[in-house]
């Protein structure tokens, strides 16, 4: 409204401001401060088994928004109904297990790091699997 | 005053419900009952306050000046510079409706324009349209509202309906003040000639005589002569001798005028005049009284901050010119707003006054080291804990006594606990009422802020519901006799209220109460209390009094 | 029908079509969606944001006014409430906090009713405050757990606000607590404002219209996690490359993705201009800020100026013979 009048309690409010931007734009100084890694999603490095079979349970769009899903399902099925085997729209079998035997989820995908948790980390979810499940290759 | 009113039964059927079309289209409707009369323009014009007229809220013309939009606007304009309160409690009200049912008039009336909210959104309207963008470009959908007549009548009618009590900012999240509010709107509206009679000539009678009532200086003296003989009366002899204007005195007091003028009030001046007797008598204490300084109150504050300013201004210029130690100040509501919060800061530094110590208990009054002016019950609180004052609590044996705090000691100022202190060692029969209607959540009696006319009855019997509502429950649950309060405009507002809703009580200063149980040297034969009332059990026939020195 | 809440929920329909039709248009509109309007909004207000406190900070605070809500420092005997009516920095300090943080001023809220017989009666009233609180807290929680999408690597105190967040570890993908109770308090406020009487007569069309841009922010936010997913790994990308001031879209990371951005943005350019700012005007205001210490030291107001006074001379000139008639002393015999 008026211009060039004089602030008053100036300091305090002045250090409030300066509070207020440092945390409206936290992300930003992190990044260049402190963070400065790569800002670029990672890429799914696919096993030369998985490129092999060049086809997951499901398509890959519904594998990258829906897998936890899908994973849950086949959990509750294994251990409720007993039942091992599941069969894709496309009429193809699997196995409904995440880490056991080469018919699994980390039978194909062998790498867990590299196709789970760079995502996951990326993203900032800690899925629960790990808490029972146990990774073929990380146990040795 | 109830020939005219409805029976208290038929006025407490008061309907809340919310009437279905917008507010910002519904007019005012003024009505006899419920508004104040206009200023005198004689009035106006002593003080120099503009656009003195005479004028009629009921009439069409309020013969305003020709340019009265612009004065408001450049008015508004330079107080959202000069007040940050103003300019955020414009901004950030978001109308959540907590303070709706905080407010006594809203109780009391219905009207949901009483509700704080509304009350500021009132101003909010224009100021949004005058001085926002968002207001200019999408006007009532934003909440924006030009300044009409009729809004202009809305504005005088509805912050002539706020007794600034502050009430409702106890409860806003953000500490908003409808007080501040209105404090601001009344400033605009006298800008343009618009106040009431009921503070306009009492800000002239002041600024002339020194107080309200426009007493003048001889007659000041004569009153409280009265009181003296009074006091031989119904205290056993006692002769006081109160000072005028003296110089040398140690210590100035001030009280308001009102407590001069009528009952009940003036058992309390009777109070002041007793204990201050008792004192000099006893310690040797040194008062004086000033007929130029003669009024506590300060309706300058329900003018403009500088009316107030101009009328405070006596107080340390008296003090000053009597070298005074410093001041004592009695029983008062809004007096006691504007020195605790604004005389220093106006009419300060009192550099020539020294730091206020109990001449008497040797007390640092450290909380007053900058004003220099000690509230009557923190004085008095302090020498009953020192054991000063000799006291007999069962000559207020015939009371059962409550406390109503005053709305400006309370949320202005927070002098909630010395009262009860005193009251509760001069009185054995002492109940609160309910909590949320004491101490910071207080109801107003009503009438405060120039509002305690005779014409605005109903205004104030419904304003004053609340309050009169929290002293019946007592009143019924423990018998409750007795109001006590600390505020010269409760002891003129409450006795109507209480005759209206509950007649079985009645209205005490807390100075009475002292002045009733204080043991006065040289004493003799004191039956009554200071209204001249034989208290049970204490009739000449029933030999044992107190004094101890009649015959047995 | 009332005009005022359905001004708003038409302007909130009206922006969801517009960024619905942005998202399915192309990846220009994308990129207008995605990059141009989140920038300009931050933009907007972190400058209007600023513009209005220094507004406020212009003027000046003439009087000490703080709302006194307990008993005064006097008397040393007599305890004094140093939170209420606080007489030093420190209780100021702890009032503004506990106003700001748990709002205790609504605490105290009370309800006015009449019981039989026309007996008026106060009994407490939390609704509105546990409302308020829930939805505050959870805004800020919300908003707190999104800067796993604002920083990389993700920090600590991040993935740990989210494992809270996700306690009761129901559901796939967990529910996070904070979103929930966000989605349910902004409904229930903005019930309130429309079932309460008395809040439907005092609320503006600029009282709905954040309630329903944040019911639509919310109400997108939960879809996107727990029903019409979308791409968590594009939509970090996008996030990263605003904070990076390397912007870029990834494609087919889902309309409703930019419907919720675009809310958020519209929530943000308009917040300087509206009550939102109460955010930053409840740490200026005079009532809950100051010190209740002005008998003790004097505050300065700094454009007092000198009044017009009736002078003592003045009025012993007009009373004098009347004064000395009485016996009062006068200056002048």
């Amino acid at each position: 409204m008026s211009k060039n009048k004089k602030m008053y309690n100036r300091n305090i409010i002045v250090a409030g401001l300066i509070l207020f931007i440092a945390l409206i734009t936290f992300p930003v100084w992190n990044y260049y401060v402190f963070s400065g890694e790569t800002s670029t999603a990672p890429e799914i490095k696919l096993s030369e088994k998985a490129k092999a079979a060049k086809e997951c349970v499901r398509s890959k769009e519904y594998m990258k928004t829906e897998h936890m899903q899908l994973l849950d399902v086949w959990r509750d099925t294994v251990v409720r109904e007993a039942k091992r085997v599941y069969v894709s729209p496309n009429g193809k079998s699997y196995n409904m297990s995440l880490s056991s035997g080469d018919n699994s989820c980390l039978g194909c995908h062998v790498d867990k790091a590299e196709f789970c948790d760079k995502c996951h980390n990326y993203a900032s979810v800690s899925p629960y699997c790990w808490d029972c499940h146990i990774d073929p290759k990380e146990k040795k | 005053m109830s020939d005219e009113l409805l029976k208290p039964e038929e006025l407490i059927k008061i309907d809340h419900k919310i009437p279905s079309k917008d507010w910002m289209d519904t007019p005012v409707n003024i009505r006899k009952g419920m508004y104040c009369y206009a200023s005198n323009p004689k009035s106006v014009e002593y003080v120099g306050l503009p656009h003195a007229r005479a004028w009629n809220p009921l009439d069409d013309d309020w013969k305003l000046p020709e340019n009265w939009k612009q004065i408001i606007h450049e008015g508004f304009k330079e107080r959202l510079d000069k007040f940050r309160s103003f300019k955020v409690f414009m901004d950030i009200c978001v109308r959540c409706g907590a303070c709706a049912d905080k407010c006594h008039f809203f109780i009391g009336t219905g009207d949901p324009k009483n509700m704080p909210v509304l009350r500021a959104e009132l101003l909010r309207s224009v100021y949004r349209n005058d001085f926002t963008k968002v207001g200019k470009i999408l006007g009532k959908i934003a909440g924006a509202r030009e300044l009409t007549i009729d809004v202009l009548k809305e504005w005088w009618y509805y912050f002539f309906s706020c007794t600034e009590c502050r009430r409702c900012s106890v409860f806003c999240p953000y500490g908003i003040d409808t007080a501040e509010i209105t404090i601001m709107a009344r400033e605009l509206l006298n800008l343009i000639g618009l106040n009431i009679d009921w503070i306009a000539t009492p800000v002239a009678n002041c600024y002339r005589t020194g107080n309200h009532l426009g007493i003048q200086p001889h007659a000041f003296k004569d009153m409280l002569d009265f009181f003296v003989e009074d006091i031989e009366e119904v205290a056993g002899g006692i002769q006081v001798e109160p000072s005028f204007n003296r110089k040398g005195a140690d210590i100035l007091f001030i009280t308001p005028s009102g407590d001069v003028f009528a009952d009940p009030g003036t058992y309390t001046a009777m109070g002041y005049l007793m204990l201050f007797h008792y004192l000099r008598e006893k310690y040797g204490f040194d008062i004086t009284w000033s007929t130029y300084a003669s009024e506590g109150g300060n309706f300058g504050f329900f003018t403009s901050h500088e009316t107030m300013k101009r009328l405070n201004s006596k107080m340390y210029a008296e003090a000053k010119r009597l070298g005074v130690k410093w001041i004592l100040g009695g029983e008062c509501g809004h007096m006691w707003r504007v020195i605790n919060q604004y005389m220093d800061t106006m009419n300060g530094p009192a550099d020539f006054l020294e730091e206020p110590v109990s001449p008497i208990t040797g007390t640092k009054f450290e909380n007053s080291k900058s004003t220099k002016m000690v509230h009557i019950a923190e004085f008095v609180a302090d020498l009953i804990k020192h054991d000063k004052l000799e006291l007999d609590p069962s000559r207020n044996d015939h009371l059962k006594v409550t406390f109503h705090d005053s709305c400006n000691p309370a949320r202005g100022m927070g002098l909630l606990d010395e009262p009860r202190y005193v009251i509760q060692n001069v009185c054995n029969h002492f109940y609160e009422m309910p909590d949320n209607t004491i101490r910071e959540q207080t109801f107003c009696c009503g009438s405060g802020a120039g509002l305690n006319a005779g014409e605005n009855m109903e205004q104030r019997m419904l304003g004053g519901l609340p309050r009169a509502n929290a002293v019946k429950y007592v009143h019924e649950k423990h018998g409750v006799n007795m109001l006590a309060c600390v505020c010269a405009i409760d002891r003129a507002a409450l006795p109507p209220l209480m005759e209206y809703w509950v007649p079985e009580v009645d209205v005490t200063g807390m100075t009475e109460l002292v002045a009733n149980a204080l043991i006065m040297p040289g004493q003799v034969d004191r039956t009554t209390d200071l209204r001249g009332e034989e208290i049970p059990g204490l009739q000449s026939d029933d030999v044992k009094t107190e004094g101890d020195n009649v015959e047995k | 029908m009332n005009v005022r809440y359905m001004y708003s929920l038409i302007a909130v329909i009206v922006l969801f079509l517009l960024a619905y039709a942005g998202a399915e248009a192309g990846v220009w509109s994308q990129y207008i969606l995605g990059v141009v309007i989140p920038y300009l909004a931050i933009l907007v207000f972190v400058v209007f944001f600023i513009r209005r406190i220094v507004g406020w900070a212009k003027s000046p605070v003439p009087f000490r006014i703080p709302t006194t809500c307990g008993q005064q420092k006097t008397l040393p005997w007599i305890k004094s409430s140093w939170l209420d009516n606080p007489s030093s920095r420190l209780g100021v300090i702890a009032r503004m906090f506990l106003e700001i943080v748990f709002f205790r001023s609504l605490f105290r809220n009370t309800k006015f009713a009449v019981k039989d017989q026309n007996k008026p009666f106060y009994a407490l009233e939390l609704w509105l405050w546990v409302g308020a609180l829930a939805f505050h807290m959870a805004f800020f929680t919300v908003v707190a757990r999104h800067l796993r999408f604002f920083t990389q690597p993700v920090l600590f105190p991040i993935s740990l606000l989210e494992n809270i967040d996700s306690f009761f570890q129901v559901g796939l993908p967990g529910v996070f607590i904070s979103g929930v109770v966000l989605f349910a308090a902004v409904t229930f406020l903005l019930i309130r404002r429309v079932l309460i009487p008395q809040v439907r007569y005092i609320s503006l069309a600029s009282d709905y219209f954040p309630l329903f841009l944040i019911f639509g922010i919310a109400f997108s936010g939960l879809l996107m996690r727990y029903f019409s997913k979308v791409d968590v790994v594009g939509v970090k990308e996008m996030a990263m490359g605003l904070v990076t001031l390397h912007p870029h879209i990834v494609e087919g990371v889902g309309a409703i993705f930019y419907v919720h951005v675009f809310f958020v943005s519209i929530l943000l350019a308009y917040f300087p201009f509206s009550k939102l700012m109460h955010l930053g005007g409840i740490f200026l205001s005079p009532t809950r800020n100051m010190v209740n210490n002005n008998r003790a030291v004097r505050h300065i107001n700094p454009w007092n100026y000198p009044v017009e006074v009736h002078t003592y001379e003045e009025y012993e000139e007009e009373f004098r013979d009347k004064m000395i008639e009485a016996g009062l002393p006068v200056e002048k015999e």
